[in-house]
Order: structure tokens, then sequence, then C-alpha cells
């Protein structure tokens, strides 16, 4: 933070994060990324840097438990937050119902965008377990259901250049349903 | 990025003490990170916003609203107090950005990001926005989607929000806190036209704190906000426009109209609005309040396409509220 007593100014900070359940104090420069901090420092390399400008969603982790493009996010914004990152969804070895999903889909080619696509996508399930409407929900004062139309509005901030999308909307709206939609062939 | 320094306000007299010289106020960063990593904003120190008290979403007796400027705009969007009574304002938020973006931009962060022109975003071209007087390339150049009203020949960006497009048609407030004490602003007389001096979007003087909007009251007719883009979501605006009509017997009663992506500002189509008040309900008369208001237009090379977009996107707005069709 800033130094009381002048001298030079202080353009690095001590903050704490939780990461993945693991409680760290970690000294940042003021202008690094909650994702440079993610990857470079903590070697947590799951989420990706496609373009560190918010325009494709390779990055998104969840702090706080909601979904966020950490390349926008200033680590030092981010003290006291706690983040799940990709590394984070799983349970040890069991698989979270969205990674199963994506997993039995096959809804990814080269694998990039994926855990960018998996974290945004465990917190699309829980936005519409709250009740949030989106941009194609048809009065916004309903609670959808997450059909295709939804799936594909509330992704829409998560690109894919293998062009995946339609795999991805199926592991989405599978990971959705309570019952498998049909038996999952690996 | 230039280094700075980070200091985090507990209290809005915090934020306006800690403003000094090189002082930038950080919402959610998702347009100031943004501009800082591109060179475009360098300032010396961020005074993080994003935690003071003015974070809650207040619905108040008279049916006015009051929203903290520190409010998340995918919780604003959200608000099923809102969802019920300002439909309109949670459709605008929710055509905006991705639902990453919006959990983190919060509404005055919003409300003051800056233009998406490229030149702007560009340090190595010349922008009277960024680089007051050296030059407006945009107006020979690339220019298809800024602006074609009320621009100027020192600049034609547009105001690049969507939110703030349905606050102009709810003829929302903004609070502002200043060095000399509390102002409530009219979000119309919050923005303002280029004119000689691109280089202030708004009327706020630097070091101003926005604290909040308020909404006097729901605009007492059916309204719908509708954004026309590049592709079928996650893009700017090219035209958008939030409509609301009231329609008793026949006649139009009164109407409420403000368009996006075409001006330096959310363009409150005042003229439009009095051609439509006391009018037949008809599509003629939704065609001739279009064409009124957008006399005005005055399209360069590249962007005429949004002088006829934004009038067929009143017709339709409205049209479709006039028949129970929204
Ligand atoms: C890829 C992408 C796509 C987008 N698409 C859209 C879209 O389709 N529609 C749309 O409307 N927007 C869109 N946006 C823009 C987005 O809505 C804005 O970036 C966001 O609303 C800004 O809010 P923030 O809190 O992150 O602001 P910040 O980036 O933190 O701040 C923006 C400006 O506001 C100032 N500021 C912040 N808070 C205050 C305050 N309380 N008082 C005074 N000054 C303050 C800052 O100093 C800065 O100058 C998009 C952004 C990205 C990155
Ligand atoms: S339109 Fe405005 S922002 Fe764009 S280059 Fe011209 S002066 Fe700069
Ligand atoms: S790297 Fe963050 S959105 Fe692309
Ligand atoms: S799987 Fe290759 S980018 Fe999505």
């Amino acid at each position: 933070m800033e130094s009381a007593d002048s001298g030079a100014p202080v353009t690095r900070a001590d903050i704490t994060l939780t990461v993945n359940g693991d409680l760290l104090r970690i000294d940042v420069d003021t202008r690094s990324s909650l994702l440079d901090v993610l990857r470079e420092g903590l070697g947590l390399t799951g989420a990706k840097k496609g373009c560190d400008h918010g325009q494709c969603g390779a990055c998104t982790v969840l702090a706080d438990g909601r979904r966020v493009n950490a390349c926008l996010l200033l680590a030092v914004a981010a003290d006291g937050l706690e983040v799940t990152t990709v590394e984070g969804l799983a349970d040890g070895d069991v698989l979270s119902p969205v990674q199963e999903a994506f997993l039995g889909r096959d809804a990814y080619q080269c694998g990039y965008c994926t855990p960018g696509q998996l974290c945004s996508a465990t917190a699309v399930l829980d936005e519409a377990a709250r009740g949030w409407p989106s941009a194609v929900t048809a009065d916004v004062a309903d609670a959808p259901d997450l059909d295709d139309a939804e799936i594909r509005e509330r992704m829409s901030g998560n690109l894919c250049r293998c062009g995946a999308y339609v795999n991805i909307v199926a592991a989405v709206r599978e990971a959705a349903s309570p019952e498998p939609v049909q038996e999952v062939v690996r | 990025m230039r280094s700075f320094t980070y200091a985090r306000a507990a209290t809005a007299q915090d934020a306006l003490d800690a403003c000094t010289g090189e002082t930038r106020y950080l919402g959610g960063g998702t347009n100031l990170v943004d501009l800082m990593r591109l060179g475009v904003e360098t300032p010396g120190k961020l005074v993080d916003v994003t935690r003071l008290p003015h974070d809650a979403i207040e619905h108040r007796p008279d049916g006015g609203v009051l929203i903290g400027a520190a409010v998340r705009n995918s919780d604003l969007a959200a608000d099923p107090g809102v969802r019920e009574r300002f439909p309109v304002l949670s459709e605008a938020l929710l055509a905006g950005a991705s639902g990453q973006i919006r959990n983190q931009a919060t509404v005055g962060g919003n409300l003051l990001q800056r233009t998406r022109c490229a030149y702007f975003q560009d340090v190595s071209k010349p922008c009277n926005k960024r680089a007051p007087g050296s030059g407006c390339p945009a107006i020979e150049g690339e220019h298809h989607n800024l602006a074609v009203l009320g621009a100027s020949p020192s600049c034609v960006a547009t105001h690049p929000s969507d939110m703030a497009v349905a606050l102009s048609l709810l003829d929302a407030r903004v609070r502002v806190r200043r060095r000399d004490g509390e102002d409530v602003v009219a979000l119309d007389s919050l923005y303002r036209d280029p004119g000689d001096d691109p280089s202030r979007d708004t009327t706020l003087d630097p070091g101003d704190l926005i604290t909040g909007v308020e909404i006097p009251g729901p605009a007492g007719m059916p309204a719908k906000y509708r954004k026309v883009r590049e592709r079928a979501s996650f893009a700017f605006a090219l035209v958008s426009v939030a409509g609301g009509i009231d329609v008793r017997d026949g006649r139009i009663h009164d109407s409420r109209i403000a368009l996006g992506g075409v001006a330096h500002r959310p363009w409150r189509a005042r003229r439009a609005e009095d051609v439509l008040r006391g009018a037949p309900a008809t599509e003629e008369s939704l065609r001739r309040a279009a064409a009124t208001e957008l006399e005005r237009a005055e399209p360069l090379r590249d962007n005429g396409y949004k002088v006829s977009l934004a009038a067929n996107l009143i017709v339709a707005v409205l049209g479709d509220l006039i028949g129970g069709r929204s």
C-alpha cells in the first residue's frame, strides 16, 4: 500500500489470497494482474493469457465464487479474495460435474480455452441456480432454464479458436441438467 | 505499464483526500487497467473505490431506487426489484460485455468508461481526445462505428455504455462527491458533446467521485432495450435503443427514447419524443418521429448506415411495444 512516512513511492504490496483453499501471503508489484501472479508467481498455469484485454475469457477464474477475467483484475485489488482456478475445480481425483461433462462431450480440441471455459461454465450453473436472467431471457423478471440459447449467451465471454462451441454447449447443458442427457461414452 | 502506488479508500472523504495530481479512481478496472496496459492512461496512483460503503441497491418507498457506485453490473442486472420495476435497465446491462466483465465492472466505472475509438486506444496515432491538438484521424480514417449525432470536427467518438442509455431513458441522476460538497447531476448533464474539447468525456472535474445513481421512479410506461451489433453477443453496439411508450385510446400519451452508439453521449431523442406526444399510435407517427430526430445526423463516409439503422430500431422497438410484442 502507500507509505505513510514518505520516502520512495511504494509500488509493491503485501496481499493475502486464498488460492484453491490455500491461504497465501504474497508480495506483488502493484502492476501485476491476478493472472500473472497465478501463472508466474504461483505456477498455476491453468488459466491462460489469450488476449490480456478481457476479450477472450481464457483467463477466467472464480473470485469469491464469481467468474472474473484475471487479466483485468489487479492482484493488489484482489487482496483478501478466495480464488479458485481450474486446478481447484476437482476434489482430488474426482472431477467436478462440469469437468466430467466436458470430458464426456469432447468439449475441446486444443484445450487452450478449456480452463477458462470450465471456470466460466461452473459460474454459469451457479448464476442460473440463483435465478439470474441473461440478454436472451424474454422477460428479465423470470429465472429461465438453461436451454441452448441461454447457454450460448452466458458463455459468450469465452472464445474458442478451435470452434468447439457445439460440444461446449452440450457439455454445459449436460452439467446443468440433474440427470445425464444420454449415456456418456469415453 | 508505468509504476503506480495503490491506496484503498474506506470513505468518500478518504478517496477525495487521496486523490492528488495523476490519480485515477479504480473501480473494477475492466476499462482502466486495459487502458493502462495500452499506455493510454498513465496514472502515478490508483485509489481503489470498490470497497467504499456505496455498494447497495436501495429501493425507496416513493418508487425510486438508489444504486451505489460500487455495485457490480451483474448484481444490478440481477436485482429482483430492478428486474421487476426497471427491466429496461437490466436488459441494457445484460446486453453489455460478458458475464465475467459484468461481475467486475462497477456502476461508477461503467458510466465513466472511455470510448472504444481505435485511435484513442493506440498511442502511436494522433487523437484529440487522448492528446489534445494532435488531430482526429478517425474522420478521414476508420469510423464505421463512430458518431452520427452531436459530433464535431475535433472528435467523432461514441460513448460505449449500454447501461447509460437505459439510465438516460429513466431520467437518472448521478450523485457526485466534489471537493466543495455533494452534487446531484442529471445523467444528460453528466455527459457532453465533444465540441472543441474532446479530452473531456463528461462535465465532471478531475477528482470528482461518483457515489451513486438515483432513478426517481419507474418510467410509467413499458420500455425495452434493443442493441444491434456485429455479432450476436459480446460486442459493443453499432446502434442501440432504449424506448418506452404509453398509448391511451389509440394515441401516444408519452414516450421516452434514448440512443446508444450514435454520439459522444447516450443520446436522449427528445425531438422524437415531442413529435410522438399526442400523435396517433401508428407506424407513420413512429417513422416521422425517428426522421425528425435524425434530421440532424451528420454521417461520415462510412457510417451513414447508422442513421437508417437508428430510425428502423426506434420504429421497431416502439412498434413492438404498441403491438404488445415485446
Ligand atoms: C472486452 C470488453 C467488452 C465490453 N463490452 C461492453 C459492452 O458491450 N457494453 C458496455 O456498456 N460496456 C462494455 N465493456 C465496458 C465495460 O462495461 C466497462 O469496462 C466497465 O463498465 C467499467 O467499469 P469498471 O468498474 O471496471 O471501471 P474502471 O475500469 O475501474 O474505471 C473506468 C473509469 O471510471 C473511473 N471511475 C471508476 N469508478 C469511479 C467513481 N466511483 N467515481 C469517479 N470515477 C470513477 C476510473 O478512474 C476510470 O477512468 C466492455 C469491456 C471489455 C473489456
Ligand atoms: S474520434 Fe475522438 S477519440 Fe477517435 S481519434 Fe478522433 S479525437 Fe480521438
Ligand atoms: S486473457 Fe483475460 S480475457 Fe483474454
Ligand atoms: S479448444 Fe482450442 S481454443 Fe478452444
